[in-house]
């Protein structure tokens, strides 16, 4: 066993993991962040996303011991201090983004990741870069609307319907 | 998922001890090695992760030749080779989707030979050098089969030095389900003539298309491989298309990608 530490949302955090503790259980299972979902756990769906040193990345297929010391920010970090949702999470609600919402913290996180390398990304783009997060039961057409909006865009008319 | 010792080098010298003891494995993004530990394919007694070692990380570029790191992700190759080969960073920036390139490797895809994976045909298609802690091997002697290269036990794969082409390009049929490539074709024109590599298509992995290469060195375009066309055997067949359908595309794609050149 290993002593991993990291700084989540903020917080330095740490706990002792064996060599195979995935990234997804050290979140979920030792520090109790369950707001991360693993979905598939075999790297297809997405739900699992979170961001590590600022990049997304799927958070099943990453070793805990691998990211000794990373920061790692959870859909649990992207509310307001005050505990509000925040500018994207707020975004998905307003848009009604989500149905059963399973997918919803891989793509709140992907479209962050998004925002920070392209603030104002066209429909076609967000389409582009949310392709390894899959939603079962949107069909995505409010996923976008969403990701338009907390973009500061018009999220009213999109060029697939 | 077996566990494992788990070890992270910061040195190319300590990673090659420590892969020197049996049941060792190099362990780079992770992408394609911890789903197949996940269904039991693999369990390393040592993982020996190969992402804290700067000397194996980077794009640079030296005369004629682009260099990159083994650890380099698909990301970084996306953006830092898009002014001096910008053939190969359009290729990576295509790889899997956005979080899969933050962590997926140049050394790791190029270690693992996919039939279906898309640097094959980038290394195959310049007649890149697979640059080892051993020795140096041609692209024309590393790939030997799906799945299957010239690497020994224990060896890793350092930098892949490129020939910058004048002009080249990928062209990736996707496959949506799995996001690799159902057939791409990477073309590559040199002062010496064009290289043509497919990957994707074959049951033997990546190859070159000798007829396409003669055709394109005669005259740079489309309609030079209009009239081509590949034969089916030893294309796979699956549910996703026949060897056929792959055949046909071989040629479709080798068009699109000399249309994209440049
Ligand atoms: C959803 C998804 C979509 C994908 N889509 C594509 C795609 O479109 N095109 C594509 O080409 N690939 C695709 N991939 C595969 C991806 O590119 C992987 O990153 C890559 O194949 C393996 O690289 P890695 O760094 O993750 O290697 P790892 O998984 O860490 O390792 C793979 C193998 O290589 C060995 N190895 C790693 N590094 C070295 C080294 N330096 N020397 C010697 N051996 C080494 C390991 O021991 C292991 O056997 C996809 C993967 C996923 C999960
Ligand atoms: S749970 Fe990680 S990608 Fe599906
Ligand atoms: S809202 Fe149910 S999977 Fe996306």
């Amino acid at each position: 066993m290993a002593h991993v530490k990291m700084k989540v949302n903020g917080r330095e955090m740490g706990a002792s993991v064996e060599g195979r503790t995935l990234l997804s259980s050290y979140l979920r299972d030792l520090l109790g962040l369950t707001g991360t979902h693993v979905g598939c756990d075999t790297s297809q769906c997405g739900a699992c996303v979170v961001l590590v040193n600022g990049q997304a990345i799927k958070s099943c297929t990453a070793f805990a011991a691998d990211l000794d010391g990373a920061e790692v920010t959870t859909v649990e970090g992207m509310a307001n201090s005050d505990g509000s949702l925040g500018r994207i999470q707020q975004a998905f609600q307003d848009y009604h983004g989500l149905q059963c919402g399973f997918c919803t913290p891989g793509m709140v996180m992907s479209t962050a990741a998004l925002l920070a390398e392209n603030p104002k990304p066209t429909e076609e783009e967000v389409r582009h870069y949310l392709e390894g997060n899959i939603c079962r039961c949107t069909g995505y057409q409010n996923i976008v609307r969403a990701v338009m909006a907390a973009s500061g865009q018009d999220a009213g008319a999109l060029a697939a319907e | 998922m077996h566990n494992f010792e788990f070890v992270k080098p910061s040195t190319l010298a300590e990673a090659v001890a420590a892969l020197g003891t049996d049941e060792a494995q190099p362990l780079s993004g992770g992408q394609t090695l911890i789903p197949s530990m996940k269904a039991r394919l693999n369990a390393p007694g040592v993982l020996v992760s190969l992402t804290g070692i700067a000397e194996l990380k980077g794009v640079c570029r030296e005369g004629d030749t682009l260099v990159i790191g083994a650890a380099t992700t698909h990301a970084t190759v996306a953006a830092d080779a898009a002014a001096d080969f910008p053939g190969l960073a359009a290729l990576a920036g295509q790889i899997g989707d956005p979080a899969v390139r933050n962590r997926g490797t140049i050394g790791g895809s190029l270690a693992n030979n996919d039939p279906s994976a898309c640097y094959p045909s980038a290394a195959l298609g310049t007649g890149a050098t697979i640059v080892t802690n051993a020795r140096e091997i041609a692209a024309d002697d590393y790939f030997q089969g799906m799945f299957t290269t010239a690497l020994e036990e224990g060896e890793i794969i350092t930098s892949i030095r490129f020939p910058i082409p004048q002009r080249a390009a990928y062209a990736k049929f996707l496959q949506p389900a799995s996001r690799f490539a159902l057939t791409g074709v990477f073309v590559a024109q040199y002062a010496a003539g064009v290289r043509v590599a497919v990957t994707g298509a074959s049951e033997g992995g990546v190859f070159r298309w000798a007829e396409a290469e003669a055709a394109l060195s005669a005259q740079f375009n489309a309609d030079a491989v209009a009239g081509l066309s590949h034969p089916a055997d030893g294309m796979i067949s699956d549910l996703h298309g026949t060897s056929e359908y792959r055949a046909h595309l071989v040629r479709v794609m080798t068009q699109r990608a000399v249309r994209a050149a440049q």
